[in-house]
């Protein structure tokens, strides 16, 4: 039996039932990883030392009776913006290249306490700014359903690596889309939940006020199971939200009769892959065959998400990444002449072009002069787009749509036209801006055999009625492995 | 010459004497070892986040209050960014946009009588870290204990025209914070830092004069200096039909002079913005009743109720409730020993003396109310005497000892053993023939002298109405 081919809960339910131990369960991801990294490159660090460990004091934990949870026991891969006590930390970038925090990151930490194995941490565009997992200072991740295509980003390293089946499940961040493209890229399912849902500490920012850190997996059920060990108040974290209801698997339900789900007639305008189209429509005809109540309505201010988030999290970014300067952690430049040297050659080396294309676009905005015209423009629109959603909720319990308006695209073709690549975050971003729970599940192929994702939207708090609507949907499919990853079997 | 005027506003940082910093629980303990009172929130580590102290809301709020301003009651912080290695994140969180209090005054009194100084805003922000150089390796280190250490900056509006004024408002403001037990506004330490925004004008005119920025000022004596050089030094510039510059200055109180650090042209742009981190701050009436019901009593009420619930004298009280620290002490002790006079006159004299003699501020006293109240009893009993009383105070002072058990165990009660008294007597007049004859002779101050060597002789602790009762009676023999 292949343990990666499991979901995240069947592995565990083996592991309680002692017909798999966790050593036999973290090898195995870590045999898988040895054998397929090399071609997807979704680690960037990989920490069998220290997963095989940490699998021995799981097991004991099990026989105990201690850990009894549905992740205990199942390796995990952690985006690589996810501090970790001990473990090489480095955002994808050369200015973190040597970066050992001295704390784990929150949601990682109640993973822990969930008996979960980390056995590496995941490559991501550097600090999360980009589509394509290709800005990387330490290469690019390919899609595991293809080798010449990207797997999407920023959480690209995540998505890969559950779609190749080199860790059972991933945590990823989601600022403008990173969680839901790269899940809808690489054929695997990702949450972005509502903020403030996760504890951010421990999350090395890059847009605070959007940043949220999500499940991937292969289907619905790993992905609220996780959550449900992931979510919750943190006194840390003064933007966490004490919420009474944590049990996400609750809505792990097949039913959607008289569910409401709205489709944004502008979500399916210019720029839309045809293909994309036919197999997001389907799916929304699935749902209404199964009950559920589907029809289009006009979302508002659409094609103003775009430039506001990247005002917003640009300007963010621009002062969180200021800290890195060489002078407490991380790389320092080599040769320099006084302080402002330093400052200036530290940085020009440390960060790579799109980072330092955001920083500088993000000074700008907040420079005197420019702030209301820009930043606070901008919150404006962020403020609107919001009530935008709220009119559409009064309305509809989700709204659904394509999680990105192409598959992935080959390597290389991106970054040439960032403009382009900042287009295609069109239906992922305003939920960020929005502060709402998005999911994308898989809903097809396109002819050329890349997956292609479905995103559905709830109202803030909400995610149980997305989870319950996307489980639904699953139902009516078998998941797809990659053709890499089932020739493993 | 032409008259000119000087116009003088203030911003005066001040460190709150809260336990744990602003965004982080790390001890505010002043001279720990470099780096030991830090956290991944206080170095700025990626990741970290900032959890806004509770206290540090309240003191700012109380210092509103009791500078008559108005209450933001929804208020946020902003991030100022900028780079500088003893600023972890590279950037500070402040208020710019929403600071806590608007729009408040203070009365201050000079010789030219009373004046209200407009306060513009006080804001809640961080303190930096400290660099230190190392000229000996010739680098320069990084201690972050102090990073993190909540502020709040007390701007006013340029109100005022004279050093006098200058010194009287922080006078006031230092009072006004110590009473609220929000710092101990040491100008010396740092705890209080006031930076001086100066212009002149020719007298009679509108507008204001381009203006300086002067730092680091560390006493009044030192800030009345700056005063007094930069405004001689912008007339000068405008009589010789030069320009004064925008700029800021530093000041040199060896000296006493102070050069230009940097120029308007080359001030930064901090790109201030909400900080994403941290929820706005809503204070709720309840919240705003509860701090403003805890407000203590300030000196001015103070004084009056001194004058007129323990009649002290107005010089007294004046004097007494200059200091928060001298005016618990005497409420305290007077609730005990009920003798406000005494306890006024201790705190007034001997304690005065010994500050002064050890070089000590009055926050600084360390001695407990009770043990004042002892020795007054001690004394208005009778069991020690007045000599006796001023050398135990000394050590109430310096140790604050337990009089009562300490004039036990050294022996020090009065003796009041007439007969025994009267042999030492007959005794200091028997080696004494020149000061009794003096005495006969009609000095009467030869007396005294008599007095001491009676008491010298009994060990400084006779009853000094018997000793006089028995040399008056003796010497008329």
């Amino acid at each position: 039996m292949n343990l990666m081919s499991l979901t995240a809960v069947e592995l565990s339910r083996k592991i309680k039932e002692k017909e798999v131990s966790v050593t036999e369960a973290v090898t195995a991801a870590l045999d898988q990883t040895e054998a397929l990294d090399k071609i997807y490159h979704c680690y960037v660090t990989v920490d069998r030392e220290g997963a095989l460990k940490k699998a021995e004091q799981v097991q004991k934990a099990i026989d105990k009776g201690e850990l009894t949870g549905p992740l205990a026991g199942v390796p995990v891969a952690i985006k690589d913006n996810m501090c970790t006590r001990g473990i090489l930390t480095t955002c994808s970038s050369k200015i973190l290249e040597n970066f050992y925090p001295t704390y784990t990151t929150e949601a990682v930490l109640n993973l822990e306490k969930a008996g979960a194995v980390m056995i590496g941490k995941t490559n991501m565009d550097e600090f999360a700014m980009g589509s394509t997992t290709e800005t990387s200072a330490y290469g690019v991740t390919r899609n595991p359903w293809n080798e010449n295509h990207v797997p999407g980003g920023s959480s690209g390293g995540s998505c890969a690596a559950v779609a190749a089946e080199e860790c059972s499940y991933a945590l990823g961040s989601d600022t403008g889309g990173s969680i839901r493209q790269p899940s809808s890229f690489c054929g695997v399912t990702g949450i972005k939940p509502t903020y403030g849902t996760v504890s951010r500490y421990g999350l090395i920012a890059y847009g605070s006020s959007l940043d949220q850190i999500g499940p991937v997996a292969k289907d619905v059920t790993d992905c609220a199971t996780v959550l449900e060990a992931i979510a919750s108040y943190d006194a840390k974290d003064s933007t966490s939200v004490k919420r009474e209801d944590y049990d996400f698997t609750k809505a792990l339900v097949d039913n959607v009769k008289g569910m409401k789900i709205g489709i944004p007639k502008s979500y399916f305008g210019e720029g839309l892959d045809d293909e994309v189209r036919d197999a997001v429509l389907k799916a929304a005809k699935t749902l209404e065959e199964k009950g559920a109540v589907v029809e289009e309505f006009e979302l508002g201010l659409v094609d103003y998400a775009i430039p506001a988030y990247y005002v917003i999290a640009s300007a963010e970014a621009s002062s969180n990444l200021a800290r890195f300067d060489g002078v407490k952690y991380g790389f320092r430049t080599k040769e320099y002449d006084g302080l402002h040297q330093m400052y200036k050659k530290t940085r020009s080396e440390g960060f790579g072009e799109e980072v330092k294309r955001r920083i500088m676009l993000g000074s700008f905005v907040l420079s005197s002069g420019y702030y209301d015209a820009y930043y606070l423009k901008a919150l404006r629109t962020k403020a609107l787009i919001k009530r935008e959603f709220d009119k559409a909720f009064e309305r509809y319990d989700v709204i659904l749509g394509p999680a990105a308006p192409t598959t992935a695209p080959e390597i290389g073709r991106s970054l040439s036209d960032p403009i382009k690549m900042y287009l295609g975050d069109i239906y992922t971003i305003s939920v960020n801006l929005a502060g709402l729970p998005g999911i994308s599940v898989p809903c097809g192929t396109d002819s050329k055999g890349l997956p292609i994702g479905l995103q559905l939207i709830g109202d803030s708090f909400m995610e149980k009625n997305i989870i319950r609507a996307a489980y639904s949907f699953e139902q009516t499919r078998t998941y797809a492995r990659c053709a890499a990853a089932a020739a493993r079997d | 010459m032409k008259q000119y005027e000087t116009v003088i506003g203030l911003e005066v940082h001040v460190e709150l004497a809260t336990k744990t910093k602003i965004f982080c629980s790390c001890s505010t303990e002043f001279g720990g070892a470099p780096n030991t009172h830090t956290c991944p929130v206080c170095t700025g580590m990626p990741g970290s986040l900032p959890v806004l102290n509770k206290q540090v809301v309240e003191y700012a709020m109380a210092v509103g209050l009791a500078t008559n301003c108005k209450i933001t009651q929804y208020c946020k912080f902003d991030r100022k960014n900028y780079f500088y290695p003893d600023n972890p994140q590279n950037y500070q969180i402040s208020q710019l946009y929403l600071p806590i209090c608007r729009d408040g005054k203070v009365e201050i009194e000079t010789e030219q009588g009373k004046k209200a100084i407009g306060i513009h805003e006080i804001h809640m922000e961080e303190d930096a870290g400290k660099l230190i150089h190392d000229e000996w390796s010739d680098c320069s280190l990084v201690d972050f204990n102090r990073s993190g250490v909540p502020l709040i900056e007390i701007v006013s509006e340029p109100d005022m025209r004279s050093a006098e004024e200058v010194i009287a408002y922080l006078e006031k403001l230092r009072l006004i914070i110590q009473y609220l037990g929000a710092s101990d506004c040491k100008l010396n330490e740092g705890s209080m830092r006031a930076d001086v925004n100066l212009s002149v004008r020719e007298m009679g005119a509108e507008k204001f004069g381009t203006r300086t920025e002067m730092k680091n000022l560390n006493s009044f004596k030192a800030i009345a200096r700056a005063i007094q050089n930069e405004t001689e030094r912008q007339i000068d510039l405008l009589e010789e039909g030069k320009e004064v510059i925008q700029e800021t200055r530093r000041w040199d109180d060896n000296k006493e002079y102070s050069y230009a650090m940097r120029s308007k042209e080359d001030a930064q742009d901090y790109r201030y913005f909400p900080e994403p981190d941290l929820v706005p701050i809503e204070i709720s009436d309840e919240w705003l009743e509860k701090v403003r019901a805890a407000q203590p009593e300030f000196r001015d009420e103070k004084k009056a109720r001194y004058i007129s619930e323990y009649k002290l004298p107005e010089y007294d009280a004046d004097i007494i409730t200059l200091y928060k620290k001298m005016a618990d002490i005497f409420e305290e002790a007077t609730a005990i020993c009920k003798n406000a006079k005494k306890v006024s006159n201790y705190l007034m004299g001997e304690t005065m003396r010994l500050l002064k003699e050890n070089n000590m501020d009055p926050e600084e006293l360390a001695f407990s109310p009770e043990n004042l109240a002892k020795l007054i009893k001690l004394t208005e009993d009778g069991v020690i005497n007045g000599n006796v009383a001023k050398q135990v105070f000394a050590e109430v002072f310096e140790h604050n000892i337990d009089p009562e058990s300490y004039v036990e165990e050294k022996g020090l009660k009065m003796n009041s053993d007439t007969e025994g008294i009267r042999k030492i007597v007959e005794e200091v007049v028997a080696n004494n023939p020149q000061s009794v004859e003096d005495y006969k002779n009609g000095k009467e101050k030869a007396i005294g002298f008599l007095v001491g060597q009676t008491m010298k002789a009994a060990k400084g602790k006779a009853n000094p109405g018997i000793v006089n009762q028995l040399l008056k009676e003796i010497l008329s023999k």
